[in-house]
């Protein structure tokens, strides 16, 4: 029995079922998305990014297994601990991080910050730094796709502090009763800031929620890359042939702070230590090992390519330039002539 | 030539019209459909477009509204019905923190090009949490546009511009208005840029909007039996402002007050106040006036309901005191 307020899942086990491309792919993407953030906390401390900086360290198999299960034509809704669904959509590393730098290179123009990333071209309708905000705004993404007869899938990221909000349950609700094709992903990291959600649910099994609005609710291990992505793959489908909405439920654990500003008071250092040992990152690299399936100079490659690409990521940020102070009201309102 | 209709049927004829005009624009809203509009406006257009371009909603004000922005973002043209003002506080947040936003945010990258409608005002004594008037809150809010038709005309045709708009366009109108009937020329130039000339006048320029204007035009026919040639003007377009029209009817007559069903306090009135000073205040030759709500929250019976808003007597008051 373990000592600790929220053990733990017991560490994921079995053989992977995937081809080596396929998991060396989400192995990749996992360490791109650790190398990105433990580099943008480095430069946190340099100043270099200011504001806040909401981490994912320790839930990456959540997006990556997630974002594996949708195409290039799906739109995505996301939180401000987003760095990890941008990024997934195929976001240029470069552009993300100029853009936590805040210069005019960032893929918002050094408009939005960590929080508020954006990206028309790969679909991403926002980092929304409302909690619970983009919850609706899926909603009406899947309407009108619903409405203009697009065959598209809306994924809609929140925490399990977005539950106890007036917007999930509308949402919910909205999505029902009108059969519309969004995906609601719950990142459920056991805390709303320093609120552990006994403390915040009054249920705290999840799929009670989504179920009473009779939409089907699946939860899974959020800490194994395998679970969620076999979890999502079957979610999307779903979504996709009956139209309708689906919730799932990701079982996961933030390793570092809410954002950078918290002393972490509210929850055991032994508790963090014991879900530290279910990294996705290394419970997940000792599988494929142990099938054969990954060498260590391969691990040691994909690791290395990660670190490269956030060094570029940083070169290109570093050389940005910082939008001219006298265009602070340009796109306040769409000038003549941009279609919207 | 023009003919007799109601600002309602107005406001029916343009709906109709954008949901001909346009398969992307539809009218979601609580009771938009099946009861016909809580005002009536929507009446028989379910018959005519279907449930799902005139789709009723659940009381889900914050859901609805934020799905219309999310369905403006899929590239629809949805037109959002809130059935009041009051209930908008409910939509708040998707209003201000992601219609508003959105545009500048995302660097450029994404407009919301939805319009939201809603009743407001007070004056049929529904007493106090249904006679608010927050269209001057919401006009404060950069990246959104407010109007507020006051007439036949704008209710007819401000709707058409509002939904070409690539911006969230809020449209205000007055309970108190939908009954009211007018002459609709045939021939309009519909904008939702400018402010507009009701009444020409000399001595005072009274600038009132939506279901104040007709306020200020029965104070200006009082004004004039007793000397007193009062303009008129209708703001129309509470967000942005169109200052040179304001300006240049202050500037005419030297004296303004400003009409506004808000709260004193921090409303539309005080922010037209601080632009005349800004931009006129050497051509005026007395301090500026408002007529307002008392601040207080609008009772029911119908002697103090009448005793907490702006009317024609108070406006008239107001004028007379410049002359003093
Ligand atoms: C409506 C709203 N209330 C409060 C906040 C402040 N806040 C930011 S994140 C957060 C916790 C959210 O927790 P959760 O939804 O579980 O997401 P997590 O941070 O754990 O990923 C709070 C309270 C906010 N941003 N928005
Ligand atoms: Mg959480």
């Amino acid at each position: 029995m373990s000592a600790v307020e929220h053990p733990a899942p017991p560490p994921p086990a079995g053989p992977v079922p995937y081809d080596k491309a396929f998991a060396h792919r989400l192995l990749a993407d996992m360490l791109r998305i650790r190398r990105l953030e433990e580099k943008a906390a480095e430069l946190y401390g340099e100043t270099k990014i200011r504001g806040f900086l909401h981490l994912y360290i320790g839930e990456e198999a959540v997006g990556v297994g997630a974002l594996h299960a949708l195409t290039s034509a799906d739109n995505l809704v996301a939180t401000y601990r987003e760095h990890a669904h941008a990024l997934l959509r195929g976001m240029d590393m470069g552009a993300l991080m100029a853009e936590l730098y805040g210069t005019r290179e960032g893929c918002a123009r050094g408009r939005g910050g960590s929080m508020h990333l954006f990206d028309r071209a790969t679909r991403l309708f926002g980092g929304n730094a409302i909690v619970g905000g983009g919850l609706p705004l899926a909603v009406g993404l899947a309407l009108a796709d619903q409405m203009q007869g697009t065959q598209r899938v809306t994924a809609c990221f929140f925490g399990d502090g977005a539950v106890a909000e007036g917007a999930f349950h509308e949402s919910m609700n909205l999505a029902a009763l009108w059969r519309l094709p969004v995906l609601f992903c719950c990142e459920n990291n056991l805390y709303a800031m320093g609120t552990a959600i006994e403390r915040h649910e009054s249920q705290v099994d999840l799929r009670g929620k989504a179920a009473s609005y009779g939409m089907p609710a699946v939860a899974a291990d959020g800490m194994d890359v395998v679970a969620v992505h076999e979890a999502a793959k079957e979610a999307v489908a779903h979504v996709r042939e009956r139209g309708g909405p689906m919730f799932v439920e990701f079982r996961t654990y933030r390793f570092r702070a809410h954002s950078m500003y918290d002393a972490e008071l509210y929850r055991q250092k032994a508790e963090v230590e014991e879900w530290k040992t279910r990294g996705p990152i290394h419970t997940f690299t000792a599988r494929l090992k142990a099938q054969g399936k990954l060498t260590e100079d391969e691990f040691l490659a994909l690791d290395a390519a990660a670190d490269a690409e956030v060094e570029r990521a940083v070169a290109f940020a570093e050389a940005g330039t910082w939008e001219a102070a006298e265009d602070l009201s340009t796109d306040l309102y769409t000038p003549p002539g941009a279609v919207p | 030539m023009s003919r007799r209709i109601s600002y309602r049927e107005a406001m029916r004829e343009a709906l109709r019209d954008a949901l001909r005009g346009d398969p992307r624009v539809f009218l979601m809203g609580e009771d938009v459909g099946r009861y016909g509009g809580t005002y009536a406006v929507s009446k028989g257009l379910l018959e005519e477009f279907g449930p799902e371009r005139i789709r009723d909603t659940p009381l889900a004000e914050l859901a609805f509204t934020g799905a219309g922005i999310g369905a403006a973002l899929g590239g629809m043209r949805p037109i959002v019905e809130v059935m009041t003002v009051n209930f908008s506080l409910l939509a708040l947040d998707q209003i201000v923190n992601n219609a508003a936003l959105y545009r500048h945010m995302s660097g450029g990258q994404f407009s919301v090009p939805v319009v939201i409608r809603m009743a407001t005002g007070a004056g049929r004594q529904v007493a106090a949490q249904h006679s608010h008037s927050f269209e001057g809150w919401y006009a404060g809010i950069p990246g959104i546009k407010v109007l507020a038709p006051a007439t036949v005309e704008d209710a007819r045709h401000m709707l058409a511009p509002a939904l070409a708009d690539p911006d969230p366009v809020l449209i205000f109108e007055h309970a108190a208005l939908y009954n009211v009937e007018g002459d609709l020329p045939d021939a309009c130039e519909p904008d939702i840029r400018s402010a507009k000339v009701m009444r020409p006048g000399k001595d005072v320029a009274i600038l009132a909007y939506g279901g104040s204007l007709h306020k200020a035009l029965a104070a200006a026919e009082t004004l004039a039996a007793q000397g007193i040639d009062a303009e008129v003007v209708d703001l129309r377009v509470l967000r942005p402002l169109d200052d040179a029209t304001l300006m240049a009817s202050v500037a005419k007559c030297r004296r303004a007050v400003v009409v506004d069903e808000g709260w004193r306090s921090v409303s539309l009135a005080s922010e037209i106040m601080a632009r005349i000073v800004e931009q006129a205040f050497f051509e005026l030759d007395a301090p500026l006036a408002r007529v307002c709500s008392e601040e207080v929250p609008i009772p029911y019976a119908r002697h103090m309901e009448e005793a907490a808003l702006p009317q024609p007597e108070k406006i008239v008051a107001a004028v007379k005191g410049m002359f003093a």
